[in-house]
């Protein structure tokens, strides 16, 4: 931290540390100045020209993002002649600007409405033709490109060129025929390429995966956790409840990410991203007896059920889990099977299948984000090759398995490997492939339809909130072993 | 009248080594590598030298901003910038083709007083010939043993009018965009890869020789106050005898006027653009400003970088404001979007008016759209873009009026 000076915002004399941007210093006493082209990861071009602010003794209006707190700087946010050189910054963004806000995807959350209704001046002095340009660009996988869209506010330039350092997008062309393209040769394919459409303040980079789905203001957004690797970086899910028959009937609309300075920063990767095509396919919504007739049962005598057959199989329980569980979840796992229990055999390390790529940036090699939570329990993981070869021998009655595929642990030995056991249960959101083999099935809730935490590789605590109702008869996993144990206590009072 | 840099532009043959030496050249630069860098530097102050690229910022203050090397060691720059591309200016080329020479020995002063080791000349692309003979001038005075252990190197430009602002073209050296840099840090302390580095125009640094020859004093008494030494005018439009013509600086633009032989035919005059294109023109009743930096400014213009461009009464002032837009629009290098998208706004309307389709407030729109532009952009080209519809809407309502229905 830097000295701390005095200076005055808008007459008011206040406090910040020297050398501290305007913009940002302005932030932080609630005044928030209309900017494109700054962004904090992404540094101040300052070629917007929107956050212009009147600093006395300066010749000239000056941009706030340029500006540096110093002791009696005065400076005023909402003069008349700021206000006039905002609007009029607002108006020469909107010369060449198509107003396609009806099919625009940015609609209700795009910089230029929201400051157009804050400062913009209503009539339109424009007599002349919009100029045009390339309207529906695939950049790659993920992003659609509009370039008439486009403020050339370059946060996307800048993102490819120091944050990813893939370079996929340049600006090219000068003057107003200048315009953001793809790079000739290349595809904006980087695994981080979504955070463009995040940054992007208007609608020239869209999501080609929400791309005319659900209008954004029907969007309930949900602090979450990504569960997709071990960095766990905070997301918000949005959500669409209100409209089911938008967004092809699926619930989870999209998922951002949410600005931690402590685990992601701004970004998240496009796995992450995307990755939640299963949230709402094959999900076990019913508490189920698959054999040897199949059967619907209630949570109560499922209870009866597994605790007897748990306590007649002592000694030869094996539990297979995953790092998809949270600190609750691992609770009352440890509550359950190790305590109570006393089962030995925990298969739980992200070896063989949870395995993925890695980098720099945030990406992590273990495709799960809550192995640390078992860690900090004692719990520790025996190899799936020794409990193969342990099924293989007989010596396993009973295989619980949580949150699992394990087609994806073993391939195609997995439905032999688990027909040896006696009693298999699969307790879990999603079915998998073997889902119809186990003996009996257990609906557990995702991590967006319920509270919970994940401790991340760095041992850093994040907290996810429910997003959705459950599905079903769906309870979280730590209900369900707080639901077993309780019936082995009751069955121990019995006996 | 004085000269400076043309006292020797009779001699066909300056343009070579031995003609330049014959005639004194690098006299200075032995001088100079005499004297302390300190003394030296005092010197290009007290000769109130301004920079003759346009921007008219004392020389000797520019230097002293240099960090010296205790402070930040490493290699510091001096570069030339003969990137001369605004429309009327052709000064630069002129002092190129016919005094390589005097450039390079100015350039090699300047680069013994900042220390730089590698200077360069960034050259803008059209000046093909000029290229060649700045070249062959190098070789010529490296062979001759001048250059010590400076290293110059020509660089080319690609033709954006823009690599001509400082910043601009310190990012084209660097093989980027040419877009310009917002100072602060000036080049000075941060320029060329980061490093300090004096960028100079042609001209300014032609200017060295003689006042490390004749000293500081002398080199400001044959100005104005502030404004020391000669300047070059490359007068064209219409005047009798177009051409680069050195004065005093501070002379009246009636002298000038008269030097190029006056007005075309005899004709009235309809305005005098002083500096480039991007300068807003003045009338005949300013025929009596003197022409430096600071009355001119007084006067609401520029004296820029010497382009001066005559315009007689057949000149529609519509046509002149809508082709400078024209030039603007085009070399915005569209970083900013103010000048990005205002300079192509005012250059379609003032297209508009042209065919016949002006409306009403059309003219009090270009004014707005020009004062929104001009002091809220990065840099000067920005600035200039609405500083000509408004000068050209102001100075000459007449030729609005005949266009514009209902102009105010």
């Amino acid at each position: 931290m830097g000295k701390t000076v005095k200076y005055k915002l808008n007459g008011i004399e206040r406090e910040a540390e020297e050398g501290r941007l305007v913009i940002e210093a302005a932030k932080d006493a609630g005044i928030e100045i209309p900017h494109y082209c700054y962004h904090k990861a992404l540094g101040n071009p300052g070629n917007c020209r929107m956050c212009i602010v009147e600093v006395a003794g300066a010749p000239k209006p000056q941009v706030s993002c340029r500006t540096s707190v110093r002791e009696g700087l005065d400076v005023k946010t909402d003069s008349d002649l700021v206000k006039r050189a905002q609007a009029s910054a607002l108006e020469l963004h909107l010369v060449n600007h198509p107003l396609d806000c009806p099919v625009c995807d940015q609609s209700g959350e795009c910089g230029l409405q929201d400051y157009y209704m804050k400062i913009g001046q209503y009539q339109s002095a424009v007599r002349e033709d919009k100029e045009h340009k390339g309207k529906r660009i695939v950049a790659g996988p993920h992003v659609m490109l509009d370039q008439e869209r486009c403020v050339l506010c370059t946060r996307c330039t800048r993102f490819v060129d120091n944050v990813t350092k893939t370079h996929e997008l340049g600006i090219f062309g000068m003057g107003h025929s200048e315009k953001i393209e793809v790079t000739p040769g290349m595809t904006l394919d980087n695994a981080y390429s979504g955070n463009v459409v995040d940054i992007c303040p208007v609608g020239a980079l869209t999501d080609r995966d929400f791309r005319y789905k659900v209008r954004v203001w029907y969007l309930d957004k949900t602090d979450s956790v990504c569960p997709g690797c071990a960095r766990g970086c905070s997301i918000s899910v949005h959500t669409n409840t209100a409209r089911p028959w938008h967004n092809d009937g699926k619930r989870v609309a999209r998922l951002k990410p949410r600005y931690n300075p402590d685990v992601n920063g701004h970004w998240i990767c496009d796995d992450g991203r995307y990755g939640f095509g299963n949230l709402d396919t094959d999900r076990l919504g019913k508490v189920l007896r698959l054999k040897p007739q199949k059967a619907e049962m209630t949570w109560f005598d499922m209870s009866k059920d597994i605790s007897a057959m748990l306590t007649e199989s002592s000694g030869a329980i094996s539990v297979v889990a995953s790092g998809m569980l949270s600190n609750e979840d691992w609770a009352a796992y440890k509550a359950l099977f190790v305590d109570t229990l006393k089962v030995s055999g925990h298969y739980f390390s992200a070896e063989p299948d949870q395995l993925g790529e890695e980098d720099a940036l945030l990406r992590r090699k273990e495709k799960v984000p809550n192995l640390k939570g078992a860690e900090a329990l004692g719990l520790k993981s025996g190899s799936f090759d020794d409990l193969a070869a342990d099924l293989e021998a007989g010596k396993i009655k009973t295989l619980f398995v949580i949150e699992r595929d394990l087609s994806e642990v073993w391939g195609d030995r997995a439905a032999s490997l688990l027909a040896k056991a006696r009693t298999t249960i699969l307790q879990g959101p999603n079915k998998y492939s073997l889902g119809d083999d186990f003996t009996y099935r257990l609906p557990a809730t995702a991590y967006v339809e319920e509270d919970g935490h994940f401790t991340n590789f760095e041992g850093k605590l994040g907290a996810y909130k429910k997003a959705l109702a459950p599905i079903g008869d769906a309870r979280p996993d730590w209900a369900i072993f707080a639901l077993l144990q309780k019936a082995l206590a009751a069955k121990a009072v019995a006996a | 009248m004085t000269k400076i840099l043309t006292v020797h532009f009779d001699d066909p043959k300056l343009h070579e080594l031995e003609t330049y030496r014959r005639l004194g050249g690098y006299e200075a630069l032995k001088k100079a590598l005499g004297m302390e860098r300190k003394a030296l530097q005092e010197e290009v102050v007290k000769s109130n030298l301004r920079g003759l690229g346009g921007a008219g910022f004392p020389v000797g203050f520019k230097w002293s901003t240099v960090p010296p090397e205790d402070k930040v060691p490493g290699p510091r720059y001096v570069v030339v910038n003969c990137d001369e591309s605004e429309p009327g200016c052709y000064k630069d080329r002129v002092l190129v083709t016919r005094a390589p020479h005097q450039l390079l020995e100015g350039l090699l002063i300047a680069s013994y007083v900042i220390g730089a080791k590698d200077s360069f000349i960034f050259i803008r692309g059209e000046y093909q010939n000029q290229y060649d003979i700045l070249e062959k001038a190098v070789a010529e005075a490296e062979k001759a043993g001048l250059l010590g252990d400076v290293r110059i190197h020509l660089m080319r430009g690609a033709g954006a009018y823009i690599s001509g602002l400082d910043t601009a073209l310190l990012e084209t050296m660097e093989g980027k965009k040419a877009w310009p840099r917002q100072p602060p840090p000036f080049p000075t302390v941060a320029g060329l890869m980061g490093k300090p580095t004096v960028v100079n125009n042609v001209e300014t640094l032609s200017m060295l020789p003689f006042i490390v020859r004749e000293g500081g004093e002398a080199f400001a008494k044959i100005g104005c106050a502030k404004n020391g030494g000669t300047v070059l005018f490359s007068v064209s439009g219409h005047v009798e005898k177009e051409g680069v013509y050195e004065v005093p600086m501070g002379t009246k633009l009636r002298d000038v006027l008269a030097l190029a032989g006056g007005v075309k035919g005899g004709k009235k005059l309809k305005c005098v653009i002083p500096g480039g294109t991007s300068m807003p023109p003045l009338l005949e009743k300013d025929l009596d400003i003197c022409l430096d930096f600071d009355a001119i400014r007084a006067a609401g213009t520029f004296l820029g970088a010497g382009g001066m461009i005559v315009l007689d009464e057949t000149v529609d002032a519509v046509e002149v404001a809508h082709n400078i837009e024209r030039f603007l629009a085009h070399e915005s290098c569209g970083q900013c979007t103010p000048c990005r998208e205002g300079s192509n706004w005012s250059e379609r309307i003032l297209e508009r008016i042209l065919e016949g389709k002006g409306q009403a407030g059309d003219t009090e729109n270009l004014a707005r759209v020009g004062e929104n532009i001009t002091g809220k952009v990065i840099c000067a080209l920005g600035d200039t873009v609405g500083m000509v519809t408004r000068a050209y809407i102001t100075k000459f309502p007449d030729d609005f009026k005949k266009r514009v229905p209902n102009h105010g």
